[in-house]
């Protein structure tokens, strides 16, 4: 956790001081992010949805929000918009306290979320900056086809390449990008080892709330860089030493968390009351073994690894074989899977308002996976960074009604 | 006098409100055919026609329809049209149709596709990928390269072998289709007491079930006899309206907006008859001039990338072209396509000083007077002030 804090404020840092070495910034998403071709070019990397949800842990994005409706923006929209929005027009300060440099480009990878486009388009308003598209198509029959990577490759080169190159002056160097796809596989395998840790009874990791840590470098600014790697090194290490010990995982007020409950989750944490959240699931000793959330910046678990040998071709698989980037069928193979994989004894689905992309199909899904594996789905609803909308209370009583139910079926 | 424009309001009506979808059925009997449904907002419907089939345009429920089992689908938070669509799919009356199609417009469509997937295993289901991409080497390969794969689907469904010159032949009558709907327009928008917004709106509705050969007849019918009217144009308000271009308002919604004194000039309703706007070529490849049409000419809509034009630029050309003054933003609630895509267009028409009103309501929304006071006050302001 450390090593992670000490990346994160290195990276902002280097954000907040491009006045004087003239770096520059690309903002562009998590989901089928190109953070090594970003980096191949020395191009500083921001990603607006980490931006709001620190935004929403520091308790400031429902200010944001606020803002952003005052500007005119509907209620019933994504607060990740609206929180970064809101951040921007008050002073743009990031999540270290510093401010945030203006784009140089926005890099719309455009993966798995229709609210991408409208976001970058609103913020293309707002710094009148040039952006760049990557058309990610859709898995609507649940696979990649040789055209679908034919059309993301070819962007990539003809669209993308050109732009990152014009943008920071710099040739595109494949060897360099090569070496940093080497490095991400590395980072790769040892994410895959930590997320299969939870397989063994009890789990030494709670794979969604303790997940969310565990996925941050890698799906943000810090893939294919040396820090990233040896990160995810040290975290299997320890990951697996627990394990040997027969730990479960540690929870934020330092306690070990007894597992009376293994769960899957499906869909976004709530960012606001993080902490209260996970609560609720601990007391209660449910340990969550694994989550689609933690799935949204790649399934490496399936064998996907970045590929130095095939860069473009690589890079265009990972942007398709996102998690919101499937269709619902695979949605719901997969968290069935994972119920079996990870003995499982139920499902929670957290409903998030801010999100169609998520929800819109959660309760057929529920339908549907309930009728394959036999266990029990609960459901919650809370939002992102909107505070307006998590409901403690309520929240609360509904997960104490499916624990209890959870209990009576055991 | 009866008016003239009557029987065939009448007949339209009667199809807008048929929600057991009879005309398709009728056709599907007295034709042989298969009939394919298509979610809006824009699908190539000259596919579907040149297999020989009906496309059906399917755009919810509306407001008659009551919702019993769509609900339980469906957070509150999101829009309605995918539960009354689901609602007409469990309830059985749409399985006159023997395939969906699911264009890219938004999560929530793109998601009933895997959806309808789970539901309708038995169907024929395809989400329609539409390139964001707008060169013909990348964005129109990969889209002719899907029409061809919805084609084959489409051919295999319907045992109908599509050679070019077929293909063709419907493109032809589909643009034949959109010139006289540009005509339809063009002629609302010159003499407004002459076409009723609320007629325009159901003879569009029309073409989600009609032929489109019999459509394009009934457009003309409908002008027809609309130029027969003596009416004398009031002194009401020219507005566009837009942000509508899924889940569609209800009738009495836009009879209650035309009442509060305004002139609706221009919409973005069942806009997938009017999303390209010139005509496509006839050339050697039709699948290519499809594309090429995608590609190039066609309206700017929210959920469609314009790297080209500035923002808004699109509806400040329609105001300008059909001599508006003034913009209603009229959008489905929970729509975020069409509600992060409105600050944009605010900001646009403020620079170009073009006023504007803004209301959300859904497809079944039943009360209607604080929208008609709210356009009736714009109406008013614009009257007297020339801006709101
Ligand atoms: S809709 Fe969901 S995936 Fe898209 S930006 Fe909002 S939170 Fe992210
Ligand atoms: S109304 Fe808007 S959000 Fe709902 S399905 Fe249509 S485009 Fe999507």
């Amino acid at each position: 956790m450390l090593l992670q804090k000490k990346m994160i404020a290195g990276h902002f840092d280097r954000l907040a001081n491009t006045a004087k070495t003239g770096e520059k910034a690309v903002y562009t998403f998590v989901p089928g992010n190109l953070n090594e071709l970003i980096w191949a070019f020395d191009l500083l990397p921001v990603h607006p949805e980490i931006n709001a949800l620190q935004s929403a842990m520091r308790k400031q994005s429902g200010d944001y929000v606020l803002e952003a409706e005052k500007a005119g923006h509907s209620e019933d929209v994504c607060t990740y918009v609206k929180s970064d929005i809101g951040m921007m027009r008050k002073g743009n300060i990031g999540p270290t306290g510093q401010r945030l440099p203006e784009p140089s480009l926005l890099l719309l990878s455009y993966t798995g979320c229709f609210t991408f486009m409208k976001w970058f388009e609103l913020l293309k308003q707002e710094y009148n900056c040039p952006v760049v598209m990557l058309h990610v198509p859709y898995q609507a029959d649940g696979r990649i086809t040789p055209e679908m990577r034919k059309y993301v490759v070819k962007q990539l080169k003809e669209v993308v390449i050109p732009k990152l190159e014009e943008i920071s002056g710099k040739k595109y160097d494949e060897d360099k990008l090569r070496a940093m796809l080497a490095s991400s596989a590395r980072s790769e395998d040892d994410l895959v080892a930590v997320w299969d840790a939870a397989k063994q009874k009890p789990s030494p990791i709670d794979a969604y709330f303790g997940g969310v840590y565990y996925i941050g470098p890698i799906f943000t600014a810090f893939r294919g860089t040396k820090e990233c790697e040896s990160y995810y090194r040290t975290l299997r290490a320890e990951v697996e030493q627990r394990a040997k010990q027969g730990l479960g995982p540690v929870t934020p007020d330092g306690k070990v968390h007894q597992e009376k409950y293994r769960l899957v989750v499906e869909g976004p944490p709530n960012w606001t009351s993080f902490r209260e959240f996970w609560e609720m699931f601990y007391a209660e000793g449910a340990v969550c073994v694994s989550s689609t959330y933690t799935r949204v910046g790649g399934l490496y678990e399936q064998g996907f690894r970045h590929d130095p040998e095939h860069p473009l071709e690589s890079l265009a698989d990972y942007c398709m074989g996102c998690y919101t980037n499937r269709n619902l069928p695979s949605r719901v193979d997969l968290i069935a899977k994972q119920i079996e994989d990870f003995q499982a004894d139920g499902f929670v689905v957290n409903s998030i308002k801010s999100c169609n992309s998520f929800s819109a199909g959660q309760l057929l899904m529920m339908k549907e996976i309930e009728k394959r594996t036999g266990r029990a789905g609960g459901f919650i609803e809370s939002d992102l960074v909107d505070p307006r909308y998590f409901s403690a209370a309520n929240i609360k009583n509904r997960l104490e009604s499916y624990f209890q139910m959870l209990e009576a079926r055991s | 006098m009866t008016d003239p424009t009557t029987e065939i309001v009448e007949q339209c009506r009667v199809l807008y409100e048929d929600l057991s979808f009879t005309a398709v059925k009728q056709w599907k009997e007295r034709t042989g055919g298969r009939a394919v449904g298509f979610m809006p907002v824009y699908a190539p419907r000259e596919l579907i026609h040149a297999a020989g089939m009906l496309p059906v345009g399917i755009m919810g429920g509306g407001e008659n329809l009551e919702i019993i089992k769509g609900d339980a689908y469906f957070q509150s938070y999101i829009c309605h049209i995918p539960r009354s669509t689901i609602e007409l799919g469990v309830t059985g009356r749409l399985d006159c149709l023997d395939g969906m199609l699911f264009p890219a417009i938004c999560d929530v469509i793109r998601n009933l596709s895997g959806m309808w997937q789970m539901l309708f295993k038995d169907k024929l289901v395809r989400y329609l990928d539409f390139p964001q991409e707008f060169t013909a080497g990348i964005g129109g390969a990969f889209y002719r390269h899907e029409l061809e794969g919805l084609l084959q689907q489409l051919s295999a469904l319907s045992k109908v072998t599509v050679t070019p010159e077929r293909l063709r032949q419907s493109i032809a009558l589909y643009n034949e289709n959109r010139r006289v709907i540009a005509k339809l327009y063009d002629t609302r928008a010159k003499t407004p007491e002459k076409v009723p917004t609320y007629e325009l709106y159901l003879v569009m509705r029309a073409s989600n079930v009609l032929p489109v050969e019999e459509h394009t007849a009934l457009v003309e019918r409908y002008l027809a006899a609309a130029a027969k009217r003596d009416r004398k144009p009031l002194d009401n308000a020219r507005v566009v309206v837009t942000g509508a271009f899924c889940e569609q308002p209800p009738i009495a919604l836009i009879r209650a907006l035309e009442a509060s004194g305004c002139y609706v000039v221009d919409d973005d309703w069942v806009l997938g008859a009017r999303y390209l706007l010139g005509d496509v070529k006839l050339g050697d490849d039709p699948l290519t001039e499809l594309a090429n049409a995608y590609l190039g000419d066609t309206v700017e809509t929210a959920s469609r990338y314009e790297p080209r034009r500035k923002k808004g630029a699109f509806l400040i050309d329609s105001v300008k072209k059909y001599g508006a003054e003034g913009v209603v933003f009229c959008a489905p609630s929970f729509c975020d396509p069409a509600l992060l895509e409105r600050p944009m267009l605010v900001e646009a028409l403020n620079k170009a000083g073009v006023p504007h009103t803004s209301f959300n309501y859904a497809e079944n929304t039943s009360q209607y007077h604080v929208f008609k006071e709210q356009t009736g006050t714009f109406a008013d302001s614009i009257k007297l002030w020339g801006a709101a």
